[in-house]
C-alpha cells in the first residue's frame, strides 16, 4: 500500500510507458496502412470500382426487334408479322417449378420430352432469365392460361410478333426465318448483340436481307439486386424494326403460276426484259415456310426431305438442267456473230449423222429433210445444229453463252443460287482434267453433255435476246440498281424515225450491247417466232393468235438417260418410261412478239418434251402476265418511278 | 497514503463531472450519431428495426458509460477478478445453454437481450490481467511461476470461444490479453516461445477448423479463387468502398448495400456501407474519430498514476485499436474475413455493452487518476 509513488512503481510505470511507445508506433503504422488503402481504393481505383459497381447494379434485357415487311410490286405483303401468343416462365418468380410444370402440362398438353428439355434449359441459365415454354399458343390455350394465371406464379403470357408468310407460292424466293443457331451467331457479325432466340433468315430474300431487315435490337435496363430481382427500370430502348422492302414480284402472277404448276416438280421465271425486274419466280412443289418460324415439327420435315420432287429446293435458281434445244438460239447467234455460217444454207437432215464412227441422232427419227437455219430453229433440228456446232467450236459457243448470262450467278446474295456450267476446252481441262473431244462439241450444240443452267439463267438469256441484245441485270428488289434500257426504249418510241447507231446507244444510254450485228439478234427472234407461230414449229400448238398475247419461244428437252438403240427403234414415247428417267421439259419465250416486254422460262422436271408439258404452262402464264401489264405500268406512272 | 485520501475526499460531484475527458465523450457521441445514420441506411432509408434498436442501445449504453465513469477506480480494481470469473462462467453457460445461430453457439438468452459473453470477455481479461500485473513486482513478471496464471487466464476463455466457434472474437480476446502482458514487461523471448508453440500447433488447430473457416483463410490469400462463394464478400466490399470515390454516392444511395450486394451490412460491413455513401472524406472522418478516441485513451493512461490504471488504459486503447484495425483491414481486403465488429458503429448489443463498459472504466481512470487503487 505504501508503494504508491515508491521506486518500484516508478520503474514499472517507466517500463509500461516504454512498451506503450512501441505499441503506439505500431498503431500509427497500421492506421497509415489503412489510410493508404483507402486512398488506393477510393481515389486511385475509384473509376474501376465504379464500373464494377454499375456492372453489379444494372442488367439489360434485350428486346427482339420486329422484322421488316417484304411486299410485292403492288404493296401486297408477302412476308409480314403477325401477333403470336407466347408463354414465358421466369424461374425465380416461381416457388415450385415441379408443380408449375404439372399444372401447365394439364392446361397446355406439354409433352414430357418438352418439359424435360425446358427443365434442363432452366438449369443452365440464370434464374431471372425468362424461358419460352411455347412461342405460338392458340387463342384458346392463351385464354385458358390467362384464366388460371393467378394459380401459376412465374408464368407470363406474352403477346409478341412473329414472321408470317401469307402465301406458299413465294416460299422459295422469300425463304424463311427460324431460330438463330450457333452457326449463325458465329458467321453473322450483326447478330452479335442480338438476344438468343431471335429468328434469323435462313434462305432466300430473308437470308439475303437479314442484316437490314432484322432491325436494331432494343433493350430494357433495370437496376437489380444481388439476387437478380428487378428493382426499377432505368432505361428502355425499344430498338428499331427492320427495313421494309418492296420486291419486283407480282404476287397475283406468282400465285397463279403456282396453281398452273400444280404439284409438278417445275419452275417458272418471268422477267421484264428491259429493267430485269423479276415478275415471278416460282418453284414447285412448294412448302409452308410458316412451319419453320416456330421450329419445324419432325414429321413435316421428314416429309419434305423425303419428297422426290424436292419441295425445299428453289428450282429456279438452284435447279441445274442441261438447257437442251433452248441453247440452239445461242448456237445460231454465235455462228452468225462469228460469221461462220450462212443462215440460208440448207442441210439435209436424215435423222442421224456420223462423226468418227459415232452416231448422232436427231430427236426426229425419220429426219427433217432439207433445213435452213430458220427452219432448223423452228423445228429444232438436231442434225443441223450438230454441224453448226462442229464448225463453230465449243469455245466460241461458250463465249456467247456466257455473254448472255449462262454459267454464272444471276442474282446477288442468294446463298442457294448455283452458277451452272458452260463447258469449254479450258473448263474441261481444269475441272475434269481431260482434253475436249469433238463429239462433245456436238452434244453441246444441242445443249446436252456438260451444259448446266438454271431456269433463271435461261430466262435472262431469252430476255437479253428479246430486248434487242442488251445486257440487263435482273433484280428482285425495287431499290436495287436500275437498268437504263427503258430510257432508250422511251427515246425510241418518241423518235421512231431516227434510229441511233449503236455507239450512240452505248454512250448516251450507257447500254451494253451483247452483239456485233443486231441483225443476228433479229434473225434469232424471227426464228423463235416461227417456232411458235408457224405450222411445223415445235410450240405451234401453244400459240396465241391474238396479236396482244402472241409470243415467240423455243422448246427444249434435256436428256436424263441416254436413249438406247432399242428404245429408239421402238419409238418409245417419253410418257411410257419411268418418271425418274423422263427428260426434263424446257421452254423459253418472250412476249408479246410485236413489242416484247417479258421473257419467260419454264422447266418441268421429267416433263417429257418441252412442247408437250413446258410450252402449255408458258402459254397460260404469258397471258396472265400480259393481262396485268397495264396494272404494272400504272403503278410505275403513279409513283413516277423509273421508266 | 494520506494525500490521496484527501484528494478523494475533496472531490465533489461537480469536480468529478468536470474532470471527465470531454473530447473523448464528444468523439464517442459523434461516432454514435454517425452510426445511427449508417444504421438508418442499412434499413433502406426507413426508421426500422435495426435503427430503432441501435439507437436504443446506444442511448442506454452511453448513459451507462457516463454513470460507470463515476465509479471509483478502486471499485473496478477490486471487482476485476470477480468480473473475469463471472464472464468466464457466462462463457461456460454458453457452452451448455447457448443459442445457436448460423452454426455458431455464442449467445445467452436474457429476456431483454441476447448476451454474447465472449464480447464481455474482451474487457474482462484485460481487467483481470491489469490487476494481476499491478499486484506483482516488476522482477516477478518474468518468473515462470508468475507466468502460469496469466497464460491460463488467457487460454481458457480463448479456447471456449474458439469452440463456439468464433475465430474472430477469440483472436481479439487473445490479442487483448497479450497486450497487457507485453505492457507489463513480459520478455520478448516468452512471446517468441508462445509464437513457436502456436505455429507448431497450427496444423493441429487447422484440423479442427470448420470448412467455412478454412475457406475464408484460403479466400483471403486469393479472393478470386471463388468469386461467388467465400471471396464474394471481400470482392463486393472492395467494390462498394472503391465505388464510393472521394465524396461517396450520397446518403441512402449506396447501391451496393441498397441492392443487397453487401453481406452482413449492419454488423461487420457497416464501414463499407458508410464508405460507399460518404466516400473517402467520410472514411477519413471515421478514421480520425477512432484515432482521437484511441489517443485520448492513451492520454488517460499517461496521466493515471496507478499501474492498474495505466495497464488498463493502454491495453484497452490498444485493444480498441485492434478492433478497429481488424475490422477495417477486413472490409478493405487487407485481412481475412474473421467476423469482428467495428466498435460503436456495428449493430450488436453485446459489443456495444463491452465497449461502453471498457470506455467507462477508462473514464473512471481519468476521473480518479490520482487515486490509488489499493
Amino acid at each position: 500500500m505504501i508503494n504508491f509513488g515508491s521506486g518500484n512503481t516508478v520503474i514499472k510505470s517507466k517500463l509500461i510507458s516504454r512498451r506503450m511507445f512501441v505499441l503506439t508506433a505500431a498503431k500509427t503504422i497500421v492506421f497509415c496502412g489503412i489510410f493508404g488503402r483507402l486512398v488506393s481504393l477510393q481515389i486511385n481505383e475509384a473509376t474501376k470500382y465504379k464500373t464494377l459497381s454499375d456492372k453489379n447494379r444494372f442488367r439489360e434485357w434485350k428486346l427482339a426487334p420486329q422484322r421488316g415487311v417484304i411486299r410485292d410490286y403492288f404493296d401486297k405483303e408477302i412476308a409480314s408479322n403477325e401477333k403470336v401468343y407466347q408463354l414465358h416462365i421466369t424461374p425465380e418468380n416461381s416457388p415450385n417449378l415441379e408443380t408449375l410444370f404439372f399444372r401447365l402440362k394439364t392446361i397446355l398438353n406439354l409433352s414430357d420430352k418438352r418439359i424435360f428439355y425446358l427443365k434442363r434449359k432452366i438449369a443452365k441459365q440464370k434464374p431471372w432469365e425468362p424461358i419460352i415454354v411455347s412461342d405460338n399458343l392458340t387463342w384458346s390455350e392463351f385464354s385458358r392460361i390467362n384464366l388460371f394465371l393467378h394459380e401459376l406464379p412465374g408464368v407470363e403470357p406474352i403477346v409478341s410478333v412473329a414472321r408470317q408468310y401469307p402465301d406458299q407460292s413465294t416460299a422459295h424466293l422469300v425463304g424463311y426465318v427460324s431460330q438463330v443457331s450457333q452457326k449463325d451467331l458465329q458467321k453473322k457479325q450483326y447478330l452479335k448483340d442480338m438476344s438468343v432466340g431471335i429468328a434469323v433468315g435462313k434462305t432466300g430474300l430473308e437470308n439475303k436481307l437479314d442484316k437490314d431487315i432484322i432491325g436494331k435490337v432494343g433493350f430494357q435496363r433495370y437496376e437489380v439486386n444481388a439476387f437478380g430481382k428487378r428493382i426499377k427500370q432505368i432505361q428502355i430502348d425499344p430498338g428499331e424494326s427492320g427495313k421494309n422492302y418492296r420486291t419486283t414480284l407480282d404476287l397475283e402472277i406468282q400465285k397463279y403460276t403456282s396453281e398452273v404448276l400444280e404439284d409438278k416438280a417445275a419452275s417458272v421465271c418471268v422477267m421484264d426484259i428491259y429493267n430485269g425486274d423479276i415478275i415471278t419466280m416460282a418453284s414447285s412443289p412448294s412448302y409452308d415456310p410458316n412451319s419453320f418460324v416456330h421450329g419445324i415439327d419432325k414429321k413435316y420435315w421428314n416429309e419434305l426431305i423425303s419428297n422426290e420432287k424436292k419441295p425445299l429446293n428453289n428450282k429456279a435458281i438452284a435447279g441445274l438442267y442441261p438447257p437442251g434445244s433452248t441453247i440452239k438460239i445461242i448456237v445460231a447467234l454465235s455462228a452468225l456473230e462469228n460469221g461462220i455460217w450462212n443462215p440460208k444454207k440448207y442441210l439435209n437432215c436424215s435423222g442421224v449423222t456420223e462423226l468418227y464412227g459415232e452416231k448422232f441422232h436427231c430427236w426426229k427419227k425419220k429426219g427433217h429433210g432439207p433445213m435452213n437455219m430458220r427452219s432448223a430453229i423452228q423445228r429444232s433440228c438436231d442434225v443441223y445444229f450438230y454441224e453448226v456446232a462442229r464448225l463453230l467450236g465449243v469455245d466460241r459457243l461458250s463465249e456467247t453463252a456466257k455473254k448472255f448470262g449462262l454459267g454464272k450467278k444471276v442474282l446477288d446474295g442468294f446463298i442457294e443460287e448455283r452458277p451452272g456450267v458452260v463447258p469449254s476446252t479450258a473448263w474441261k481441262r481444269k475441272f475434269i482434267g481431260k482434253n475436249w473431244y469433238l463429239g462433245e462439241t456436238l452434244h453441246s450444240g444441242i445443249g446436252q453433255g456438260y451444259f448446266q443452267s438454271t431456269p433463271l439463267q435461261l430466262c435472262l438469256m431469252t430476255a437479253q435476246i428479246a430486248n434487242g441484245g442488251f445486257e440487263i441485270k435482273p433484280r428482285v428488289l425495287t431499290n436495287e440498281k436500275k437498268n437504263n434500257l427503258r430510257e432508250y426504249i422511251k427515246y425510241k418510241n418518241e423518235n421512231p424515225n431516227e434510229p441511233l447507231p449503236i455507239d450512240m446507244l452505248v454512250s448516251n444510254f450507257d447500254l451494253k450491247p451483247l452483239f456485233r450485228n443486231q441483225e443476228n439478234i433479229n434473225f434469232v427472234k424471227d426464228a423463235m417466232f416461227a417456232a411458235t407461230n408457224e405450222a411445223g414449229g415445235t410450240s405451234f400448238r401453244s400459240r396465241y393468235n391474238d396479236q396482244k398475247f402472241m409470243f415467240a419461244g423455243k422448246t427444249g428437252s434435256s436428256q436424263i438417260k441416254r436413249f438406247t438403240e432399242l428404245q429408239r427403234e421402238l419409238e418409245i414415247k417419253q410418257k411410257d418410261i419411268d418418271y425418274k428417267d423422263r427428260d426434263h421439259a424446257l421452254f423459253v419465250a418472250f412476249a408479246p412478239y410485236s413489242d416484247p416486254k417479258y421473257a419467260i422460262s419454264v422447266v418441268v422436271e421429267h416433263g417429257g418434251t418441252g412442247s408437250g408439258s413446258a410450252a402449255p404452262i408458258a402459254k397460260k402464264v404469258i397471258k396472265k402476265v400480259l393481262e396485268r401489264d397495264q396494272l404494272r405500268e400504272n403503278v410505275k406512272n403513279l409513283i413516277g418511278e423509273e421508266i | 497514503m494520506f494525500q490521496p485520501r484527501s484528494i478523494q475526499s475533496s472531490m465533489t460531484f461537480r469536480d468529478k463531472i468536470m474532470s471527465m475527458d470531454y473530447v473523448l465523450v464528444l468523439s464517442i457521441f459523434l461516432l454514435g450519431i454517425v452510426s445511427m445514420f449508417a444504421m438508418y441506411s442499412t434499413d433502406g432509408g426507413k426508421f426500422d428495426y435495426h435503427t430503432k434498436s441501435h439507437i436504443l442501445r446506444f442511448g442506454v449504453f452511453f448513459l451507462m458509460f457516463l454513470v460507470i465513469s463515476l465509479f471509483q477506480i478502486r471499485f473496478w480494481y477490486q471487482t476485476s477478478t470477480l468480473l473475469y470469473l463471472s464472464f468466464f462462467i457466462l462463457l461456460l453457460g454458453v457452452k451448455y445453454f447457448g443459442l445457436t445461430s448460423s452454426g455458431s453457439q455464442r449467445w445467452l438468452n436474457f429476456y431483454f437481450m441476447n448476451l454474447q459473453p465472449s464480447e464481455l470477455m474482451k474487457i474482462g481479461l484485460i481487467l483481470f490481467l491489469a490487476k494481476y500485473y499491478h499486484r506483482i513486482s516488476t522482477q516477478d513478471v518474468n518468473r515462470i511461476k508468475f507466468l502460469f496464471l496469466p497464460v491460463v487466464a488467457l487460454v481458457a476463455p480463448v479456447l471456449l470461444v474458439v469452440a463456439q466457434p468464433d475465430l474472430g472474437t477469440s483472436i481479439l480476446i487473445a490479442l487483448g490479453g497479450i497486450t497487457v502482458s507485453w505492457l507489463a514487461g513480459v520478455r520478448v523471448k516468452f512471446f517468441a516461445y508462445a509464437s513457436i508453440l502456436f505455429i507448431s500447433l497450427t496444423p493441429i488447430a487447422i484440423a479442427f477448423l470448420k470448412p467455412y473457416q478454412k475457406a475464408r483463410i484460403l479466400t483471403f490469400l486469393n479472393p478470386d479463387r471463388d468469386p461467388l462463394g467465400a471471396g464474394y464478400q471481400i470482392i463486393q466490399s472492395k467494390i462498394a468502398i472503391g465505388s464510393g470515390g472521394i465524396f461517396g454516392k450520397g446518403f441512402l444511395n449506396g447501391s451496393q448495400s441498397y441492392l443487397d450486394y453487401l453481406p452482413e451490412k449492419h454488423t461487420d460491413f457497416i464501414f463499407t456501407l458508410f464508405s460507399e455513401e460518404f466516400g473517402f472524406v467520410g472514411s477519413l472522418f471515421i478514421l480520425i474519430l477512432y484515432s482521437i478516441i484511441i489517443l485520448r485513451l492513451i492520454k488517460i493512461g499517461d496521466v493515471t498514476r496507478s499501474s492498474f490504471g495505466k495497464l488498463y488504459c493502454y491495453s484497452f486503447a490498444t485493444a480498441f485499436f485492434i478492433y478497429v484495425a481488424v475490422n477495417m483491414g477486413m472490409v478493405l481486403g487487407l485481412l481475412p474475413i474473421v467476423g469482428a465488429p467495428l466498435p460503436i458503429m456495428s449493430y450488436g448489443g453485446s459489443s456495444m455493452l463491452a465497449i461502453m463498459l471498457g470506455l467507462g472504466i477508462a473514464m473512471s481512470c481519468k476521473i480518479y487518476k490520482d487515486t490509488p487503487v489499493n
